[in-house]
């Protein structure tokens, strides 16, 4: 369970957490949903520590986060944009995190082989597509069979096999008992994935709950029609 | 093995392969080994080549650093969402940006050294450690710049600012100080000033090993004359790496308290 209480974070004269209460339950797929600039992002570098927030309380598990940073090993983050030291190539990334993270990697090379990588991993990374690079990004998040999982906007920039293979690769997580956080500005996406929304509006919890309740309390068809309609 | 020691080792693997490098390189070992072709004794060729160390390697150590620190902010995210702490990446980066930079001048203006001059004398000793540690002092403040300015187009005009104040603006200042106050004794004052400049302390570093401060300019011929070669040279050493260790701790605490 991750517990977030009174979390404020401004930058600047701009608020963007404004005393965030929510909880993220665990062995469960959960959607931070919410338009751009709604504090998405946000939220979760501060759950990773890269943001500092201003004031609150963030709990992971029995831990409270205080600046110390040896949380993250229970943590896969896949950030939204993949870029890496341009000379290396994808398996020197690999090595060099296992590396620098002192874990078993004992599950890269079936990851590399299910994300279709093995004729990829010794050029260097700047000849590589956007979407490989995700995928080296997918692998470095996935590898350690870390018990949290952090996604933001995991689909973005692959095709279409390589996002069912992504998706697939979630729910297999989710099934083997992980807690799985996930952005995206797809819902047929998040529809399709997640168990639980958050839905941020002005740095504040405006609905918690199965994306189901969501769906039904609007009345709407899917999720898209249903969040269309809560903002409108 | 550390986490700092491993950024390292990563760091470097990664930018001796880019063409920087090998062009930087080339460029201090074609002039050193020019100089020297074209007739030049070691102590010509040092003198020749202070000037490019004192202009050229700011200008580069300051703009390379800046660029190469924005350029890494993804992967500055990537490596703090990983169990690693915040002083071992900002180390890392910075000890694995300044350690090339510093090999490949040595190399590039050593190798030539040795192959045409073969004894070391002394002002080539002091060329090496004026060159390494203007590399250390500059990409310390570019680091310092990058961290406290999120657009990286005003960070790299703010570099290039710094840079032209050191190398060209601070001398003029001074220049207009000791004419201003031309009435009172000055000595003590152009002294204090020049340890405000680090370029102007390696300038005096080199001209007091080549004996000729007095012929040079009026601050190193004050150090020669107040400080003693040696101790005027610890001196200026001591201020340089302070130049060093300074922007470093300040870059650092920024660095702890950024949002990435």
């Amino acid at each position: 369970m991750i517990r977030i209480k009174g979390l404020h974070k401004r930058f600047g004269r701009l608020e963007v957490l404004k005393e965030l209460d929510a909880n993220i339950q665990e062995n469960k797929i959960t959607a931070i949903v919410g338009h751009n600039g709604s504090g998405k992002t946000t939220l979760i570098k501060c759950l990773l520590g890269l943001d500092k927030y201003d004031s609150g309380e963030i709990n992971i598990k029995d831990y409270q986060l205080n600046g110390d940073w040896n949380y993250r090993n229970q943590i896969g983050y896949m950030p939204q944009i993949a870029r890496f030291p341009e000379n290396l190539t994808a398996t020197e990334v690999i090595t060099m995190i296992s590396d620098l993270r002192a874990g078993s990697t004992t599950q890269a090379q079936e990851l590399i082989s299910y994300f279709r990588l093995l004729d990829e991993m010794e050029k260097p990374l700047k000849i590589l597509s956007g979407g490989t690079r995700q995928k080296v990004n997918a692998i470095v998040a996935l590898m350690f069979d870390p018990d949290i999982l952090i996604l933001d906007e995991p689909t973005a920039g692959l095709d279409p096999v390589s996002s069912s293979l992504l998706k697939d690769k979630i729910h297999n997580e989710k099934a083997a008992g992980k807690t799985v956080i996930i952005t995206s500005h797809i819902m047929s996406e998040i529809q399709e994935l997640a168990d639980t929304i958050l839905y941020l509006l002005d740095g504040k919890i405006f609905f918690d709950g199965p994306v189901d309740e969501l769906i039904a309390q609007t009345g709407e068809k899917n999720l898209e029609r249903a969040i269309a309609k809560m903002m409108s | 093995m550390t986490t700092l020691l491993k950024i390292i080792k990563y760091q470097l693997h990664d930018l001796l392969r880019g063409k920087w490098f090998i062009i930087y390189t080339a460029v201090f070992f074609l002039l050193t080994d020019g100089l020297f072709r074209f007739g030049g004794d070691p102590g010509q060729v040092s003198l020749s080549l202070m000037n490019v160390v004192l202009f050229v390697i700011p200008l580069v150590s300051i703009v390379f650093g800046t660029m190469f620190f924005y350029n890494s902010r993804e992967f500055m995210e990537l490596l703090l969402s990983q169990p690693i702490s915040r002083v071992a990446l900002f180390l890392g980066l910075y000890l694995g940006l300044t350690l090339p930079l510093s090999a490949v001048y040595l190399i590039g203006v050593g190798v030539p050294f040795m192959y045409h001059a073969g004894i070391m004398t002394g002002s080539y000793w002091i060329l090496l450690l004026v060159g390494v540690s203007l590399t250390w002092v500059f990409t310390a403040l570019a680091f310092l710049v990058a961290v406290l300015s999120e657009q990286r187009v005003k960070g790299v005009g703010m570099t290039i600012v710094l840079w032209l104040f050191f190398a060209i603006l601070y001398d003029g200042i001074i220049l207009f100080i000791l004419f201003a106050l031309e009435e009172y004794p000055l000595e003590k004052l152009t002294l204090i000033l020049s340890m405000f400049n680090p370029i102007d302390l390696g300038r005096i570093l080199m001209l007091l090993q080549f004996d000729i401060a007095a012929l040079m300019g009026y601050t190193g011929a004050l150090f020669s004359r107040f400080y003693g070669d040696l101790l005027g040279s610890a001196v200026a050493v001591l201020a340089l790496w302070t130049w060093c260790a300074t922007p470093v701790w300040l870059g650092y605490r920024a660095f702890s308290r950024k949002d990435f």
